[in-house]
């Protein structure tokens, strides 16, 4: 079986897609980032081949993106994760015109033209309350850790309001309504409608359109994705929001880069074959 | 003895002063502020009644400034950090134009008159970037206690860039510098001129008006003062007791207070300042 892995080096995590060459994924494996680099990228890969059977040398390519993308020891290439993230929201929606990216340390917001290549975008990477870290760090000052963020807010009966300006002053905030005995997962539901009310401003900034798809590791929270759902239903009216099922929203970078390396080996066959006729 | 008292409730630490009838430092005290705030300022209060010699009879009046102000069941009256820390620093370091003040959760720029009124201020307490909590952060992932900044910083040789804006950021920046084998002085020098870079942003929104005064709790933290006075090309004044600039203003402002009820009506304005 021919491969193509797609490596997305996250802020918190490693992704690996490995996709056939009909564009099927047939793993996907996840670690945390840590500090390593060169080693977790590694590793993704190893246990994608060894959860499908497969050989080191029935993978032909390795695309690379992510913010670590320069630090995968084995990549043929890499490329932005604004330009993996289109790819893979573009071939599980062809219809999408932007892309809603939450990562743990960056949002993005990016819009895609009708041949689903970055016309514009709008990036927030240096502030925290506008990132992933802000649900972690909420979750940290009620010990919980970013694993349980999930099932912390399955259990939410409502929402708090929680500021959102900054992810270190978010302490106290936290703080009292603990004192004032709010359950931790409303506290948590709170800090998720903060977010969602930053990454709505982040699109109308990036100019909205009609079909918007939901990727990076925040989104595979449900109760993340209903909100932006629910806030956009009513800002902007008439928008389309895909929502990938389970962690598709996480995976969906490293999906769109291994369909990306894909693209790439096609144009290097094509190259090879067409200087040997010459 | 007839003395005034001043509380400074942060939102780190919570500290006390007693002046004499000249405005002399004659007790002081300083604890942690906690959760519980109100408790805080007694313990501050009673430890600097201790250190005094005195007993609360003899405190004429108590003025309480800092976030937790009003919840000081003793105090008088409550006049605000940047007033006091005006009052403060003009009174230790008479030629003080512009007040920097970097505590715990805030930072703060103060530009003040000769007379030591306030001409302008401008804080920062949106954002913990270039605030306290940014050393906080830095010490917390180093795993080094806040008072072993200054001295280990002052160790850098070849300092470090930190290059994220966001406190938040700056902790996993500060790990993964550690993480490609560089020394903890190093990046901690870095981390220094980071806040430093940003406060003098701050400084520049006001004026910077020599001579410049440093204050709140950070102003002890000798690599502090060192990168500051790097970034602004000047020294800076700064005292042993600059942390406790703010409760000494509002101690100045309560012997105002009681000066100007003992003085005869005509003269009540003219002593008021």
């Amino acid at each position: 079986m021919s491969l193509v892995a797609g490596v997305d080096v996250g802020s918190t995590y490693t992704k690996c897609v490995l996709t056939r060459e009909d564009g099927a994924a047939v793993a996907k494996t996840m670690r945390r980032t840590g500090f390593r680099l060169p080693e977790v990228s590694r590793a993704v890969v190893d246990d994608a081949l060894a959860s499908v059977g497969a050989k080191r040398r029935e993978l032909l390519y390795v695309m690379a993106t992510g913010m670590g993308r320069h630090q995968v020891s084995e990549k043929d290439l890499y490329v932005t994760e604004l330009t993996a993230a289109a790819r893979g929201a573009i071939a599980l929606y062809p219809g999408t015109r932007t892309v809603l990216d939450i990562g743990g340390q960056t949002m993005k917001a990016t819009r895609l033209d009708a041949r689903g290549r970055i016309s514009s975008f709008r990036l927030n990477d240096k502030c925290a309350a506008g990132t992933g870290a802000f649900l972690e760090k909420t979750a940290a000052y009620m010990g919980y850790s970013t694993e349980e963020i999930g099932g912390l807010l399955t259990t939410a009966r409502g929402s708090v309001p929680i500021s959102g300006v900054c992810a270190v002053f978010a302490e106290s905030e936290v703080i009292n309504h603990l004192s004032l005995g709010t359950a931790p997962a409303d506290i948590m539901l709170g800090a998720v409608d903060s977010l969602v009310a930053r990454s709505v401003q982040l699109l109308k900034r990036a100019g909205g359109e009609t079909e918007l798809t939901l990727v990076g590791g925040i989104l595979r929270f449900e109760r993340m994705s209903a909100a932006v759902v629910e806030k956009l239903a009513q800002s902007s009216r008439g928008m389309k929001v895909n929502v990938l099922p389970g962690d598709g929203a996480q995976l969906a970078t490293a999906h769109g880069a291994s369909l990306l390396g894909w693209q790439r080996l096609a144009r290097r066959e094509a190259s090879v074959a067409g200087s040997v006729q010459a | 003895m007839s003395a005034t008292a001043g509380v400074d409730v942060g939102s780190t630490q919570t500290k006390a002063v007693l002046v004499d009838e000249d405005g002399n430092i004659v007790g002081r005290a300083l604890g942690m502020t906690g959760a519980d705030v109100v408790r805080a300022a007694e313990h501050a209060f009673a430890a600097a009644l201790d250190d005094a010699g005195l007993s609360e009879t003899d405190v004429e009046y108590v003025v309480g400034t800092g976030y937790g102000r009003y919840r000081i069941s003793f105090g008088h009256t409550q006049i605000t950090e940047i007033s006091c820390h005006a009052r403060g620093a003009v009174h230790m370091f008479p030629d003080t134009r512009t007040v920097v003040d970097m505590g715990g959760q805030d930072t703060k720029a103060i530009r003040v008159a000769a007379d030591g009124s306030i001409v302008d201020f401008c804080m920062n307490d949106k954002c913990a970037a270039g605030t306290g909590r940014f050393l906080g952060a830095a010490a917390m992932a180093l795993d080094i206690a806040l008072d072993e900044l200054g001295p280990t910083a002052r160790r850098s040789t070849k300092p470090v860039r930190i290059s994220t804006t966001c406190t938040v950021f700056a902790e996993s920046e500060v790990l993964s510098w550690l993480g490609k084998g560089k020394r903890i002085e190093d990046i901690l020098w870095g981390v220094h001129t980071s806040i430093a870079t940003r406060t003098v942003g701050l400084m520049r929104r006001v004026g910077l008006d020599p001579a410049i005064t440093f204050s709140g709790g950070v102003s002890r933290n000798e690599a502090m003062v060192a990168a500051l006075e790097e970034r602004l090309g000047t020294t800076l004044n700064v005292s042993e007791e600059s942390h406790f600039m703010g409760a000494l203003g509002a101690a100045l402002f309560a012997r105002d207070h009681v000066r100007a009820s003992r003085a005869p009506r005509s003269h009540v304005e003219e002593v008021r300042v």
